[in-house]
């Protein structure tokens, strides 16, 4: 195995000095798409002269590509909640699958409807206290006159965000969560966790205003905003709800519970892979200068990195020394939870670099979090609040705005940028582990304190399918008459 | 009549089915089983944590024939069904004291 061990490390090396040399194509473009702004519509007075029409049109038609865009996006990414679906319900046992399901399906549903109530108020509403917005609830306001199409465009991207970040906790929670208790904490998460956290670094894309972004916090397309979010609000929960019965032996072994269906996993990060070619691409959320083009190749490479590095790192440490299908399903979503933070502002060479770190990262925190006894059937904690928080932390070593023809200087240490940035990243990561961190453990602790978070044992052992929904997945060994 | 019970490997099922109907066994029922034995199952690794498959799959045949070909489909079933590697499985045999045919009524070996 030590020659597989010599072709990684000289891999790294040699990808670690391309980047470093910035042997990158300089790519010609307006740098319009570093930033999500919504375009302006301009309607205009004068029609004395026919070339300020064909510039009024012209206008029009970006307005409207621009929209097409982003509902194109926002449709993407409303897929990945069938791959979340999937993910979990393939890492956990046959007999919660229904359970799994209908969590997902509730924290979309109740998402869209708790985001248009509260939620899209507090993140991106005008702001007088500097901490989250105050007006837009219920989108009041929006639709007197006539709801602008762009802002609707805008709404149904944010609002799969949103469902992004909430959804991912019912993996880290699976098997053993009570029902309701979840749903109580699918509205808390998405009416006001993740949008509070939502406002101070991206509230300024609409009317907002907030603390982090004007610290000049990067987070494109929200490795922190969104996953981290979910991730460290999974470890909350993982930490008060406790492990599944029999994931720890007696004399205190780890031991596996292995999920009924590869296949299901296996397809669910395919959808998840295709869907964030929407989550990134898509924060563009602009079609000007086609600089959705190179995030999606930022994002594919660290895709794929993360998934080959995944599969290295189990290949050489597992103690059967044989590739494995999980953690390199894993390895690749740890890949592009990574790069969603920076894709914008990195080389080609920085997202491979940014995803074998993740690939291997996330075999390391699912070995730490099994041993210290945080109970994470899927390894939502790592994948998404640990490499959401690596991401992050990257787009302070690896940003080359300069390089890239985005910005007047890079910011990323390794391309001379110093330290600014990332002490600014790091101010970020912090933040958003401490707000949700102290949140999520409130929220619940009063769910256990009301015996609201976990079945009984017996309940455990009979599959929450039965239990929590009177109902089986799979009725493939029925005798039928 | 003999019953012949075998528990031999899943992806032997095809070479003994075939060798059996060739000398002269004209019906079989197969059962998927699990077990251990001497293999004592085997090791298996989720997502970086091993764990053991203490129950092996295997496929369960039942065979039953008259008193004179017992020995030849035991025979058939240990010279197909080996491959020499601990877990080939093993087979049972028992005495058997009436087939009914259903459809007809028949007795005894009509029915085999």
């Amino acid at each position: 195995m030590n020659n597989w061990l010599t072709t990684m490390m000289t891999l790294l090396l040699l990808s670690f000095c391309w980047v470093l040399v910035g042997a990158q194509p300089v790519w010609a473009q307006d740098g319009s798409a570093g930033l999500i702004e919504p375009p302006v519509a301009t309607v205009s007075d004068s029609t004395e002269e026919a070339a300020s029409d064909d510039e009024d049109s012209l206008e029009a038609l970006r307005l409207d590509t621009d929209i097409l865009w982003t509902c194109v996006a926002a449709f993407l990414v409303f897929f990945m909640q069938a791959g979340f679906a999937l993910v979990e319900a393939g890492f956990t046992r046959a007999k919660n699958t229904i359970n799994i399901l209908m969590k997902n399906l509730m924290d979309f549903s109740i998402g869209s409807i708790a985001f248009w109530a509260v939620g899209f108020g507090l993140m991106f509403g005008a702001t007088t206290n500097g901490y989250f917005g105050t007006s837009y609830f219920f989108v009041s306001g929006l639709e007197e006159g006539g709801f602008d199409q762009w802002t609707a465009a805008f709404w149904l991207f944010q609002v799969v965000f949103c469902a992004t970040a909430a959804t991912i906790v019912s993996g880290g929670m699976a098997e053993r969560t009570k029902f309701v208790g979840y749903l109580c904490y699918s509205v808390v998460l998405s009416a006001l966790i993740y949008p509070v956290f939502g406002s101070w670094a991206w509230g300024s894309l609409f009317k907002g205003d907030g603390w982090l972004e004007n610290l000049g916090f990067i987070d494109f397309a929200g490795s922190t905003v969104v996953h981290s979010v979910g991730g460290w609000a999974a470890l909350a929960g993982a930490i008060v709800v406790g492990p599944r019965i029999g994931k720890y032996g007696k004399d205190g072994s780890i031991r596996a519970i292995p999920g009924h269906s590869m296949p299901l996993a296996a397809l669910g990060v395919f959808i998840l892979w295709l869907g964030w070619f929407g989550f990134n691409p898509g924060s563009t959320t602009s079609v000007g200068g086609g600089g959705f083009a190179r995030i999606a190749v930022t994002t594919n490479l660290a895709a794929a990195a993360g998934a080959l590095s995944a599969m290295f790192t189990t290949w050489l440490m597992t103690s059967t020394k044989k590739p494995d299908l999980g953690m390199s399903l894993n390895g690749a979503l740890a890949g592009l939870v990574a790069i969603t933070c920076p894709c914008a502002t990195v080389t080609f060479g920085g997202s491979i670099l940014i995803g074998l770190i993740a690939g291997a990262l996330v075999y390391c925190s699912v070995m730490f979090f099994d041993k210290i006894r945080v109970d994470d059937p899927v390894g939502a904690i790592s994948v998404h609040g640990v490499c959401g928080a690596w991401g992050t932390l990257a787009a302070g070593l690896f940003g080359a705005e300069q390089i890239l023809g985005d910005g007047d200087a890079n910011t990323g240490l390794f391309y001379g940028g110093g330290t600014e940035q990332i002490v600014i990243q790091l101010a970020g990561i912090g933040a958003c582990f401490v707000w949700v961190m102290t949140t999520c453990l409130l929220l619940f602790f009063v769910l256990k304190s009301m015996g609201l978070l976990r079945v009984s044992p017996e309940e455990e052992s009979e599959g929450l399918d039965l239990t929590e929904h009177a109902s089986t997945a799979y009725h493939l060994s029925e005798i039928r008459s | 009549m003999k019953k012949i019970e075998a528990i031999v490997r899943i992806h032997k099922l095809d070479d003994i089915k075939e060798s059996l109907t060739e000398s002269g066994v004209h019906g079989m029922t197969i059962t998927e089983v699990r077990g251990f034995g001497r293999q004592k199952g085997h090791t298996e690794v989720y997502r970086g944590t091993e764990y053991a498959v203490s129950f092996v799959p295997k496929i369960k045949i039942e065979v039953v024939v008259s008193e004179d070909k017992a020995q030849q489909v035991v025979d058939k079933i240990v010279e197909v069904g080996k491959t020499g590697q601990v877990g080939d499985g093993k087979i049972f045999i028992s005495d058997l004291s009436e087939a009914i045919r259903i459809r007809t009524g028949e007795t005894g070996d009509a029915t085999l």
